[in-house]
């Protein structure tokens, strides 16, 4: 009788890529604390400066949650950039200052969410369109739409809407620990339940999950809820800040762009089905720390932009040189 | 036929595509704890009766009855549900979720809306259990690390617990090297010991002799003939291609058409290979065999320049070879025919005549004409296409829609226009009809005859030694003996297994 065991392969080189993005947070946090220290730098060292540099990437993060979902079902969503700049828009508008008004404010909001997030979904599903073209058709439409009713910042938020961007809860920024929640929410929902397994299971092979009976186009609109959701909170949160709604505001901030990048950085694939929202935290985490490098190291924001692009660009090749697959 | 009552039972299916008749009042039973094989060359209609079989097609006419019970399926969950299971050729297992994630896909135990592990874990194990202490393999290992013998074991042990009544294996050895057919092997004797019917869907006669206890051959569509006890393997391959198998491989090289020595290796090597010396004749045609893994690929990648050997020594035709990249090995003229066509050889969406001038235009300059190469113009191109006899509609059209064996005949005349020295067939006949396989051997020889030195890489034992003049065996990366025509396969088996001392009928 021969033993399977004997046959399996080694796959210490498989683990290793799976903890990559922790090793590459690991080698961004080693580099931001070696340039604060040698500028003599300390007072960035301190738990507060911590919560600053991630209270700088609140709305990344936000997004990036909801981009993996749309990645890991092998799509994409490229709406979310306007979806944001309508969802602030729109939340502030009908606040106007009234505290009265921030309940239906935010529901306005999250059905705009889930309005588009639908719609992609079943552009992709049902009409099969291609990810990146439907999701940027439902920019460009929801661009024209904003830019056409507003064209500068509209609506104002009430103070007491600001308590979502401003605000502290024992010490630590209230957005922060709604991000933190939403983190801890994505992982339970990628990990411990059906759903979760369902979205790793219809992004890995769309054909073994219906085969397996899977509802697959369910899971695809799902995900793009998820992801629209999550956009038009990150939304909200920018019309707090701002403490009015801005129709640049999330274009301006690429956050499409961006989103996506960090995905990436964290090792979600782009032909989808591995990663996780560990690995996209990682990548934001990793992104604002070069932020807060470049800035302690006095560099100007051009070389920061060339240097964020050979960093997605060298995280991506790490990956692809590591499992030798299609990686994007 | 006698003993119980049948598991499954087709009879009378019928299927017609767009007017074409693809399945005709075919019969099919088969009773639990027995494996029924289904023979018959591509396009005899064995695929299209497992699609009636689970519901992905509906027939036109016939019943299929499960234990005696009519079912008419709608949709493949409902014959997944009435205990039918398909284990395709093409694994249909996540490779980036874990043993026990994918023997749940899709129907994963919950409580509370949360997934419960720990029922997964022990079904998942409860299931491979059954198949023997020797299997370890632990459900939270993610699949992409098995090798390919202990993934099928997961597909089956899907199936299993998804308490398949009937399991039709597609092919089920086509990915798998002789050691892991052997675990495949005891598989299947275990789900027979169990009670599941098992169809059994393949080409190759050793299997259908080891294991099958009823054959019934497919051919146009229609049952040609069903045997209730296994005969001859000739008996069967004759009702498969309704002819003898007599000239099925080409004959063997005359001593006067083997030439001069071609290609000459001493003492070659690299990473994966090791000490490798020998010559290659015109006009001769070189089998290697070997296990999987064993170094043959990786012998003719290294020949061929694409991982190239680090010390040793290599002549082509008196001149050094040793190459760094496959672009100095063509120019020098070897020419490689991969095993894998649809990845590595051919650019689907081009014409077949594209496909044939592909590797002529890539030596030639740049800026000049595609239809005229220094080598080849295009309607040399597709004269050279017709010599080998690719049959196509036009060879203006798409190479996709042609059969397997037109598509690697295509291929050889892509290198023909080359006049290649060394011509390399990595698995020639892989995925291609018995019918057409013949067609091929035929090709290699007249090759051969026209003074092109062959290697022929192939992991069909019997094609190596029907068509091959001279059989090399390697293990482990190096080569572990040189056998002439006429070497039984229990001799060649036992060199690659390294096994001198066992018995013979191990092969």
């Amino acid at each position: 009788m021969i033993s399977l065991a004997n046959l399996a392969r080694p796959f210490a080189r498989e683990r290793m890529e799976r903890q990559a993005p922790a090793f590459l947070l690991a080698a961004a946090i080693m580099i931001y604390a070696v340039t604060a220290l040698s500028l003599g730098l300390t007072r960035f060292l301190t738990p507060e400066a911590a919560i600053s540099i991630l209270n700088r990437s609140i709305a990344l993060g936000m997004t990036a949650a909801g981009q993996t979902f749309a990645i890991l079902v092998a799509s994409i969503d490229l709406s979310v950039a306007h979806l944001i700049s309508a969802s602030a828009v729109l939340a502030s508008v009908i606040m106007n200052g009234e505290p009265s008004m921030i309940i239906p404010a935010i529901l306005a909001s999250m059905t705009l969410g889930v309005v588009v997030g639908t719609l992609n979904g079943l552009l992709i599903t049902k009409l099969e369109v291609n990810p990146l073209i439907a999701t940027l058709g439902m920019s460009l439409v929801i661009q024209g739409c904003l830019a056409s009713f507003y064209t500068s910042f509209s609506g104002r938020v009430p103070s007491e809407f600001q308590f979502f961007a401003y605000g502290e809860v024992s010490g630590l920024p209230f957005s922060l620990l709604v991000l933190i929640a939403l983190v801890l929410l994505a992982w339970l929902l990628l990990r411990f339940t059906r759903f979760g397994s369902n979205i790793y299971s219809v992004g890995g092979n769309r054909d073994t999950a219906r085969a397996a009976g899977i509802k697959t186009a369910r899971v695809v609109v799902a995900a793009h809820i998820i992801c629209s959701l999550c956009a038009a909170l990150a939304g909200l949160y920018l019309a707090s800040r701002l403490k009015s709604g801005s129709p640049w505001i999330g274009s301006e901030g690429a956050y499409d762009l961006e989103s996506i990048a960090v995905v990436v950085i964290g090792g979600t694939v782009l032909s989808g089905g591995r990663g996780g929202i560990w690995g996209t935290t990682a990548g934001v985490v990793i992104f604002s720390l070069i932020d807060s490098i470049f800035n302690l190291a006095g560099i100007d924001a051009f070389a920061k932009q060339v240097m964020r692009g050979i960093i997605i660009v060298a995280a991506v090749a790490f990956y692809a040189v590591r499992s030798k697959r299609m990686v994007a | 036929m006698s003993g119980p009552a049948p598991a499954i039972e087709m009879r009378g299916i019928s299927k017609s595509f767009t007017g074409v008749k693809a399945l005709r009042d075919v019969g099919f039973d088969c009773a639990p704890g027995e494996v029924h094989a289904l023979a018959g060359e591509n396009g005899a209609g064995k695929s299209t009766l497992m699609k009636v079989l689970s519901g992905v097609y509906r027939p036109d006419a016939g019943t299929i009855a499960i234990n005696g019970i009519e079912h008419h399926f709608k949709h493949p969950m409902d014959a997944l549900q009435a205990g039918i299971s398909i284990i395709y050729q093409e694994f249909s297992l996540l490779p980036e979720r874990t043993v026990a994630q994918n023997i749940f896909l899709g129907r994963e135990p919950t409580r509370y809306g949360i997934v419960d592990q720990k029922v997964m874990d022990i079904e998942a194990r409860r299931v491979i259990a059954l198949f023997g202490p020797s299997h370890h393999i632990k459900p939270d290992t993610v699949v992409s690390d098995l090798d390919v013998a202990s993934q099928q074991l997961v597909e089956i042990a899907k199936a299993v617990s998804l308490n398949a009544k009937v399991i039709v294996m597609d092919e089920p050895t086509a990915a798998l090297n002789d050691a892991e057919c052997e675990v495949l092997f005891d598989l299947v004797e275990t789900l027979k010991k169990s009670g599941v019917a098992v169809i059994y869907i393949t080409h190759r006669m050793r299997e259908i002799t080891r294991l099958a206890d009823r054959v019934t051959v497919l051919k146009d569509g229609a049952v040609a003939v069903s045997f209730d006890a296994v005969p001859a393997p000739d008996v069967i391959v004759h009702a498969m291609v309704g002819r003898d198998i007599g000239d099925y491989y080409a004959p063997a090289a005359l001593q006067e058409e083997i030439g001069l020595t071609m290609l000459a290796v001493r003492g070659a090597g690299n990473d994966r290979l090791n000490d490798i010396s020998f010559d290659l004749r015109a006009g001769e045609i070189a089998g290697f065999a070997g296990l999987q893994g064993a170094g043959r690929v990786a012998l003719a990648m290294a020949l061929f320049g694409a991982s190239p050997f680090t010390r040793g020594e290599v002549s082509l035709a008196g001149r050094p070879a040793l190459f760094r990249n496959p672009r100095e090995a063509i120019r020098a003229g070897i020419g490689l025919l991969p095993g894998d066509r649809k990845a590595e050889a051919l650019v689907l969406m081009q014409s077949v005549s594209d496909n044939g001038m592909l590797t002529a235009r890539s030596l030639s300059p740049v800026t000049g004409s595609d239809r005229k190469t220094p080598f080849v113009s295009d309607q040399e191109m597709n004269r050279l296409l017709e010599q080998v006899d690719v049959r196509a509609a036009d060879y203006a059209h798409e190479i996709k829609n042609l059969s397997g064996g037109n598509q690697q005949k295509a291929i050889v005349a892509r290198w023909l226009a080359l006049n290649p020295k060394l011509l390399i067939f990595i698995e020639p006949t892989r995925g291609i009809d018995v019918n057409a396989k013949a067609g091929i051997y035929h090709l290699m020889r007249d090759l051969a005859r026209k003074g092109t030195a062959i290697m022929m890489v192939s992991s069909d034992l019997p094609e190596v030694l029907g068509t091959a003049d001279r059989i090399f065996v390697m293990r482990s990366g190096e080569l572990a003996g040189e056998f002439p025509r006429g070497v039984s396969e229990a001799q060649v088996m036992l060199a690659a297994t390294g096994e001198i001392t066992t018995k013979p009928e191990a092969a």
